[in-house]
């Protein structure tokens, strides 16, 4: 067995075990953190293939961002995850027999009868000094460079549509006007009331 | 492969659209609220210079640009000007009513506009990708269209409905177009007809393929089974975007529809035909049946569009030439009808009051007999009463089911619609038959006035002599 191919089995399996605590984790934030462990096993996998880029983008992107803005909402709302798990395994048998069948199915039609490596050539490896993320530069900005403007048309939809939804007066929420307190004066605070000294009773 | 400036020169009207959407969206935020009509003004004439340079860079010949993933045809350059035209119609129907509602906003026509630029790219894609990424941009803008008075809660839940279903139509179709790669190797529309061209039989994992885009389609279509959104996203949704929704993104639909089934996996029609059938079939039954149970306007007309989606269906099922000029000719008559009804419901709203009932319609005649007429025009033209554009339609497609030998489609399809015709005649009868309820003058906007009876007697006239447009559309597919 190839260095190689053992790194992959090693890989494969911490990504099997992590990607089972995600779902099986009672602790919200043990199972996001056990999907941050896939991420990067993931990416391992990935760097075996020769996507580095892809790899690279796994972590800086899903770990270095999507994961620790999950982390901070689950540790900040306090979810109670328990009334999720009810009936987990009264359902199991339901879950595990419908979970085989999809799976027999999706292996029938998409197994390697028809992408096995017979069917679909095996990719060459790449030459010393190969990078494929300028590769995937060059693509993106001659080829597809029509797709790669719409997709950037929708990520500033994305951002307006955000904003036109959520950025909107609401009466009932209070407001700060640092410019408005700053200008406040002592005569708008303060009132010096004149009177006559009295007797106590 | 460096790029050449002609294969920009073609996709000209996107980046013209794309550019005046982006100024718009800038300068609208120094234009003062009272005179936010400098915007609509602004988005009108981007229509308008639009469609003229759609004509002027329009090419007697396919052509590809941008590495195969765009093309510029007859059939893209009828169908973007169209849309145009049903877009300008929508955004001046739209006006008087969110302005009576404090919803006259720049966001709502740019996000119109970009929702435009999705349909266009749609329009003219010849690359699997290109297809899903206007698709996606179209729905983007759509949901958030949806959702645009935040303080109703109708429309939240609808927008929250539409997403979700809105994912999961996208999640198939990309899921059928992933099998597809790993079946062909090109996402290619030309490349992919080839390679199925190139293998005898169908494999196995084609059809697989060929199923999750046929009900990623039908999901965004609107055919039965996979309607359930429609209903209460018309229902939901604030009217102008109702009307919004039910017209121009169904001619960029069929356009897809076209693109997809007919020039990338024509070679498997034996295989989608039958689905298309399945489709048409239950379409046309539920949404006949299911509308005569309504009471809300918006809600009939939603279940009209799952009918008519059937017709359309039947349309392309043909497989042949004529079949397909007959399924554009009913989509874009059918966008013509539908906003002329919604707009209808627009005349008839007012401040803080949604005409969407049917009761609301009761003794319009007395009221206001001109539009009383307008909508009977619309009412019989949707149920393919002659001498309107909608029997035409209807006409056409059915005589392209007979010529492939599908009488009992035909059949089926004519036993459907005489049910259907029931519950667009009661509103009629509603309208002239009973007496008026509510007094109140209608929408004063001449604008609003003037364009919908132009629209009543387009969908009129267009009944009188479907010729022009007919051979348009023929022309158009060659």
């Amino acid at each position: 067995m190839s260095f190689e191919r053992i790194i992959f089995y090693a890989f494969a399996a911490i990504l099997v075990y992590a990607a089972g605590r995600v779902v099986t984790a009672r602790n919200p934030v043990h199972a996001a953190l056990h999907l941050v462990l896939a991420f990067f096993t993931c990416a391992g996998l990935w760097l075996l293939l020769e996507a580095e880029f892809l790899a690279i983008v796994l972590v800086l992107v899903y770990v270095g961002a999507v994961m620790v803005l999950f982390l901070f909402v689950v540790m900040m709302l306090d979810i109670n995850s328990a009334p999720l798990r009810e009936g987990f395994i009264r359902y199991l048998p339901v879950g595990l027999a419908v979970a085989a069948l999809m799976l027999f199915e999706m292996v029938a039609i998409v197994g390697v009868r028809y992408f096995g490596p017979d069917q679909v050539a095996i990719p060459a490896r790449h030459p010393e000094g190969y990078s494929n993320t300028a590769e995937l530069g060059r693509v993106l900005y001659t080829d597809y460079v029509y797709p790669f403007e719409i997709a950037a048309v929708i990520l500033l939809v994305a951002i307006i549509a955000a904003i036109v939804l959520t950025m909107r007066r609401r009466p009932e929420t209070r407001y700060q006007d640092p410019a408005k307190q700053v200008q406040a004066k002592k005569a708008d605070r303060l009132r010096v009331v004149k009177m006559s000294a009295e007797k106590k009773q | 492969m460096p790029l050449e400036t002609a294969e920009y020169l073609l996709a000209l009207p996107e980046i013209w659209v794309l550019g005046m959407a982006c100024l718009i969206l800038v300068l609208d935020l120094f234009i003062r609220d009272d005179s936010r009509i400098l915007t609509y003004l602004m988005v009108q004439a981007t229509l308008v210079v639009a469609a003229l340079i759609t004509l002027a860079v329009q090419v007697p010949e396919p052509v590809l640009a941008f590495g195969n993933t765009f093309i510029s045809d007859g059939m893209a350059t009828l169908l973007k000007l169209f849309i145009y035209l049903v877009t300008g119609m929508g955004f001046l129907y739209a006006r008087p009513y969110l302005q009576d509602r404090g919803l006259f906003k720049g966001e709502f026509y740019v996000l119109g506009l970009f929702a435009m630029l999705g349909m266009m790219i749609m329009v003219s894609a010849s690359h699997f990708l290109t297809i899903y990424l206007g698709l996606e941009l179209l729905s983007l803008c759509l949901y958030a269209m949806v959702a645009f008075n935040r303080d109703s809660g109708t429309c939240s839940e609808a927008a929250m409905k539409y997403f979700v279903l809105g994912a999961l139509a996208s999640g198939m179709l990309l899921y059928g177009i992933s099998m597809l790669y790993g079946a062909t190797g090109s996402l290619e529309i030309a490349a992919v007809a080839s390679a199925i061209g190139a293998e005898e039989g169908s494999s196995i994992v084609l059809i697989f393929a060929l199923c999750f885009i046929v009900v990623g389609l039908a999901f965004k279509l609107g055919a039965v089974p996979f309607h359930m959104w429609v209903p209460d996203v018309y229902h939901g949704a604030p009217t102008p975007v109702t009307l919004f929704i039910g017209s121009a993104p169904k001619i960029a639909a069929f356009a897809i529809v076209m693109r997809v089934l007919v020039d990338g996996l024509g070679g498997l029609v034996a295989d989608w035909q039958g689905m298309l059938v399945i489709l048409a079939v239950l379409s046309l039954a539920v949404g006949n049946v299911i509308a005569i149970a309504q009471t809300n306007l918006k809600r009939m007309l939603a279940y009209s569009t799952i009918s008519h989606v059937g017709f359309l269906l039947l349309g392309v099922l043909a497989g042949t030439p004529d079949g397909y000029a007959a399924a554009m000719f009913y989509t874009i008559t059918y966008a013509l009808m539908a906003v002329g009804a919604f707009g209808m419901i627009i005349l008839l709203s007012r401040a803080g009051f949604e005409a969407d009932e049917l009761e609301d319609f009761r003794g319009l005649n007395a009221r206001n007999p001109w539009f009383a007429f307008m909508m009977l025009i619309l009412m019989f033209s949707m149920a393919g009463v002659p001498p309107t554009v909608g029997f035409y339609a209807k006409l056409s497609v059915l005589q392209a089911v007979i010529q492939v030998d599908m009488v009992w489609l035909a059949l089926v399809a004519v036993f459907f619609s005489v049910i259907g015709a029931f519950y667009y005649i009661r509103l009629v009868k509603i309208m002239y038959f009973d007496s008026p309820t509510d007094e109140a003058a209608l929408q004063s906007n001449p604008g609003l006035r003037a364009v919908l009876s132009v629209n009543g007697l387009a969908v009129l006239g267009l009944g009188l002599f479907p010729g022009g447009l007919m051979a348009l559309c023929s022309a158009a597919l060659l």
